[in-house]
């Protein structure tokens, strides 16, 4: 056995640790674990990743030395490696793109819990992403939500408190869903490790046994997993979370967390149920119509706000629509395609996140559309962020966002019956995608009433930001971190724009490796 | 009635508690009674992981009297499964309580209904 097979299980607990850690530490020494354990984790993902892409196969790794029916198992391939390194990189570039909000934001006292939240958080995706234990996904699945719901809160605003409670409420209505969902499963398989339980659910299905119970739990899990990762009718609660918390909480919760589930339920499919399965049970064909219906509800409802955070979290709605859509074609291109867009998601919503952070700076703490007007100019790469996010969600290409909606188009053609629907759809919110992005953004560039550019707006009660006659000091709207992060954000997105073959074929490696 | 819907009590009382459960928190107002149906839900699935993990005549999972063939005793995985249950859902409400803690000192209302309208009216005072 290699040492390498050791470090998904040493990502994850290394981040665990560092959140223990940081409960007697101070502040600012919390936060450098924080950063030291995600740059660390991230790093050991790449072996992973290395290690699984030049062997060509999965490997699973025994916790405790105890086998199969009984023990707990991490288990790691090419896709889970990819997925924890892009992670990692995502997290780590929004905690560094919001660290002097955090500090602006979050009181002094409480600032060490906040990283914690952060370890927690990662340690938790790390694990939903490698585990190949039901029950162990249930528990990390526990605290991926609590650390959200600390991350939401942490701003202590009336707005994110309220937001904290509806995100507790539909969170724990996904996690009963999923509990019943594994406890059923259990009855009828006796097994609670996915491969296992893969097996006995083969058994069943062959001799015809036990068909409604495994309908219920493909239904009760697929749909506990959705309100969790807020597909269309359940999304209520993401506007106020995704607006309302601080800008490294609403990268994360939004680039990632909803994703950490979405992953989940792939791999219950692929590796619990068996995708003849679950596309037999036509649950595949709900998701795919309420993915559809959330493309197009999400994208109507950005174009109502005239609040940047909440447009941005309006449209998230529509995006994890897309990813429920390419789950629900049943293929495995539509599967690839969704899995890509997770990471192209992933990426370029915390670059819109914390780049239009820089802009409600330079324009005196304000977020609506009037304020924002002209804010390109005052703060330049903030603008420009922004303006590589929105080009990507709107499916420019060389940017991610292209590579996901080509994905998702040919993938469409493979199922002659979701073809048209995929495809009308995909072009509807395209269009509706670019309505609501361009229009914010020709905004950003226009000259404020005074007809001048640099001419903040007239600031709010809260200014605080040091803008003395006009301009801010750069540097002061800017911190060096947050043009790090948005910089490399900016790189990441034309990364998967550009590069997209060796991840698109990385990706069906892991899936064919994934089952 | 049917003779397995006597044989299966505890599932069928499960479920039923687990819907009741589920619908108080989905559509109550009241914060403290969203509160007591995540609990009545989660303990629901107790129940019913404990009734599917017991075995008629067999004794506890722990070695007595040195008998060691496993058919004495009872499936202890789902007993396992339930306390681990229990501890995560004592922590998701300690939580939920605490937030709840915080909204009243904030809105005085326990009702999600008034406190949405509390805020809202809060924010339009700021503008």
């Amino acid at each position: 056995m290699s040492f390498v097979q050791n470090f998904p299980f040493f990502s994850i607990i290394i981040a665990m640790f560092s959140g223990i850690v940081s409960s007697v530490l101070s502040g600012k020494k919390a936060r450098a674990v924080s950063i030291a354990a995600i740059t660390a984790t991230t790093v050991l993902s790449a072996f992973v990743l290395a290690f699984c892409l030049r062997t060509g196969q999965s490997y699973t790794y025994m916790m405790g030395h105890f086998p199969a029916p009984w023990g707990n198992e991490i288990r790691a391939g090419v896709l889970e490696g990819l997925t924890a390194l892009l992670f990692g990189v995502v997290m780590f570039l929004s905690v560094v793109g919001g660290l002097r909000y955090t500090e602006e934001d979050v009181e002094p006292s409480k600032q060490n819990l906040f990283y914690i939240m952060i370890d927690l958080m990662l340690s938790s995706l790390l694990a939903l992403i490698y585990t190949n234990d039901l029950f162990t996904a249930y528990v990390f699945v526990e605290i991926n939500t609590i650390a959200g719901c600390g991350l939401i809160m942490m701003s202590q605003t009336g707005r994110s408190l309220t937001a904290a409670i509806r995100y507790m409420v539909m969170s724990s209505l996904g996690s009963g869903l999923f509990l019943i969902g594994l406890s059923l499963l259990y009855d009828v398989t006796g097994q609670l490790l996915m491969s296992p339980a893969r097996e006995a659910v083969a058994g069943i299905t062959a001799d015809g046994s036990y068909q409604i119970p495994l309908l219920v739990i493909v239904a009760v899990v697929s749909v506990g997993l959705a309100i969790k990762s807020g597909l269309f009718p359940f999304h209520y609660w993401i506007p106020d979370t995704y607006g309302y918390a601080t800008p490294t909480a609403s990268a994360v919760l939004s680039g990632l967390v909803s994703k950490g589930y979405i992953f989940l339920l792939i791999k219950f499919f692929y590796r619990v149920i068996g995708t003849e399965t679950a596309v037999h049970s036509h649950i595949i064909n709900i998701l795919f119509v309420f993915g559809v219906a959330g493309m197009m509800f999400g994208s109507l409802r950005a174009i109502m706000q005239t609040d940047t955070r909440k447009m941005i979290a309006y449209s998230s709605v529509a995006q994890i629509g897309y990813i429920y859509m390419g789950i629900g074609l049943g293929t495995q291109a539509g599967m690839i395609a969704a899995i890509f867009h997770i990471f192209s998601h992933g990426a370029t919503k915390a670059l819109l996140f914390i780049s239009c952070v820089g802009l409600y700076k330079a324009s005196g703490d304000r977020t609506d559309f009037l304020a924002l007007r002209g804010s390109g100019y005052r703060n330049r790469l903030a603008g420009l962020g922004f303006f590589v996010g929105a080009l990507s969600m709107v499916g420019f290409p060389m940017l991610a966002g292209f590579i996901s909606k080509l994905l998702f188009a040919t993938s469409a053609f493979a199922s002659p019956h979701k073809m048209l629907v995929t495809l009308i759809a995909l072009a509807v919110s395209t269009v509706l995608n670019a309505i609501y992005f361009l229009r914010l953004m020709i905004g950003l560039y226009r000259p404020t009433k005074s007809g001048s550019f640099v001419e903040a707006a007239p600031a709010a009660k809260s200014g605080r930001t040091g803008k003395e006659g006009g301009r801010p000091a750069a540097s002061a709207v800017n911190p060096w971190t947050m043009r790090i992060a948005i910089v490399c954000f900016i790189i990441l997105n034309l990364i998967l724009g550009l590069f997209s073959q060796p991840i698109v074929r990385a990706i069906t490696d892991g899936l064919a490796m994934f089952g | 009635m049917s003779p397995t819907l006597m044989l299966n009590l505890e599932e069928e009382v499960s479920m039923i508690l687990f819907g009741v459960g589920f619908t108080m928190l989905l559509l109550h107002r009241n914060l403290i009674k969203k509160i007591m149906g995540m609990n009545i839900m989660d303990t629901a699935i107790y129940l019913f992981l404990a009734a599917k993990g017991y075995i008629e005549g067999r004794g506890v999972p722990i070695m007595t009297d040195g008998v060691q063939d496993a058919s004495a005793y009872i499936n202890p995985v789902p007993s396992g499964l339930v306390l681990t249950g229990i501890v995560v859902s004592v922590s998701t409400t300690a939580l939920m309580l605490a937030l709840t803690i915080r909204l009243y000192e904030r809105y005085h209302s326990l009702d999600l209904d008034q406190i949405l309208i509390s805020m809202k009216l809060e924010e339009e005072e700021q503008l």
